[in-house]
């Protein structure tokens, strides 16, 4: 058992490390595409405008990722970084699971969908 | 997207940054990328030195220095925390001294919280939240320096810490040794507060995640800490999703304080075992509480 806890807590570390690599990375890459296209500003940042659509959006990220737009690609950076604790908090879904402790897979579910419903389903 | 000529000339001098009142600085996208990158860097260094966390000065760098809007500031800020709490917990979970089960039940609470502090700033005033903002700056300072580790009486067991199996064990120089935990409910209600400052400001809320779990919950110090880092990056995962949809979060600002503070916070940590932590954070608290008063001034204004 604590064996196996042990293990649960190393993968949990190894996957957080990755996701903010991997975010990093995509915002590095991102930025330095972003101020090789636009070395002019192009947000005034005095005032707020908020962003486009295409910005907001998961589906609307991976566009404009996928078109190697600067921002898109830091906006990917970013999604990805959000989405690390939540794979965290899915994780020790799993985990909970496994040691059939059924109080906290129920509390991590609560977690978990009170996170999916902020990235997903609120209401802008 | 194309710009005209004279929209460019426009938008060059619109990001400014002020060091004195009155005289300004005109900067291109580099410049200004690359200062607030550098801004957060010494953020996040000093947060990881100080255990203050680098989250908590970005929003009044950002603000007061480089005059950005603060939606667009606590967006960026949001962002940081999730980065620097995701790479300080991958190193503390292995050494065994957060408790899971308790982060997780109090995760509840702060992510609630956090959805609800996100709500709210739609319908806040910018004034009124620089105030609130100046407030649990000057908080998280007078926190930061009456700090101490200190024996936790350990109490007996509890009915509802019982029932939720967080009683557990940590390590310490005389092997691992167990503790209980108490003051289930209060923690619960204090991590509510802990959340909703999260969402609406864009900062860890490190302070009062260990009030509620050292003060209440009567966790041993080192639990207490390493817990609520554990819990950050959640609680600020559920502010910056909501943030993100509303289209808070720009990637042209939140670029160079993400990637700023994360090299701030790697070098900080990794300095930390030879530094003078203490003479440090006393100067970075009095930093954190100028700032604090400025928010309060500049909200009052």
């Amino acid at each position: 058992m604590e064996k196996a806890e042990q293990r649960m807590d190393e993968m949990m570390g190894r996957l957080l490390r990755t996701g903010v690599i991997l975010a990093a990375a995509f915002v590095l890459a991102g930025g330095a595409v972003f101020l090789a296209r636009h070395p002019e500003p192009v947000t005034n940042y005095r005032v707020f405008q908020g962003e486009p659509e295409v910005l907001r959006t998961v589906s609307g990220i991976f566009h404009e990722a996928l078109a190697l737009h600067g921002r898109g690609l830091i906006q990917l950076g970013l999604l990805i970084l959000i989405a690390t604790p939540i794979a965290r908090v899915a994780f020790s879904v799993v985990a909970f699971l496994y040691q059939r402790d059924w109080t906290y897979v129920l509390v991590t579910l609560i977690v978990l969908g009170l996170l999916l419903y902020s990235l997903l389903g609120a209401h802008a | 997207m194309p710009f005209e000529a004279q929209d460019r000339l426009a938008l060059t001098l619109l990001n400014r940054i002020e060091l004195r009142p009155g005289t300004q600085i005109a900067l291109n996208t580099i410049e200004f990328t690359a200062l607030i990158g550098l801004g957060a860097m010494v953020a996040g260094f000093l947060g990881a030195l100080t255990g203050l966390g680098g989250g908590v000065v970005i929003v009044p760098l950002l603000t007061l220095v480089f005059h950005v809007d603060i939606h667009y500031a606590i967006g960026a800020a949001l962002v940081s925390v999730i980065a620097t709490s995701s790479g300080a917990a991958a190193a503390y979970v292995r050494e065994g001294y957060s408790n899971v089960r308790v982060g997780m039940f109090l995760e509840i609470a702060t992510t609630v919280g956090a959805l609800v502090g996100a709500a709210l700033v739609l319908h806040l005033h910018v004034s009124v939240i620089s105030i609130i903002f100046g407030v649990v700056l000057l908080y998280s300072a007078y926190a930061s320096m009456t700090e101490h580790e200190h024996a936790s009486a350990n109490a007996g067991p509890d009915r509802i810490a019982t029932w939720l199996k967080m009683d557990s064990t940590y390590p310490t120089e005389n092997g691992f040794e167990s503790y209980h935990v108490r003051g289930v409910p209060q923690g619960f209600g204090l991590m509510f507060v802990a959340g909703v400052l999260s969402g609406l400001l864009g900062i860890g809320s490190g302070a009062v995640k260990v009030l509620a779990m050292d003060k209440a919950m009567k966790l041993p110090f080192k639990v207490s800490t390493t817990t609520s880092n554990f819990m950050i990056g959640v609680t600020a995962a559920a502010g910056a999703g909501v943030y993100l949809r509303r289209g808070y979060i720009d990637p042209g600002l939140a670029m160079p304080v993400m990637l700023g503070v994360l090299a701030g916070s790697l070098i900080g940590a990794r300095l930390l075992a030879r530094a003078r932590v203490k003479v440090l954070r006393i100067v970075f608290s009095a930093v954190i509480a100028v700032l604090a008063l400025e928010m309060i001034y500049n909200g009052l204004k």
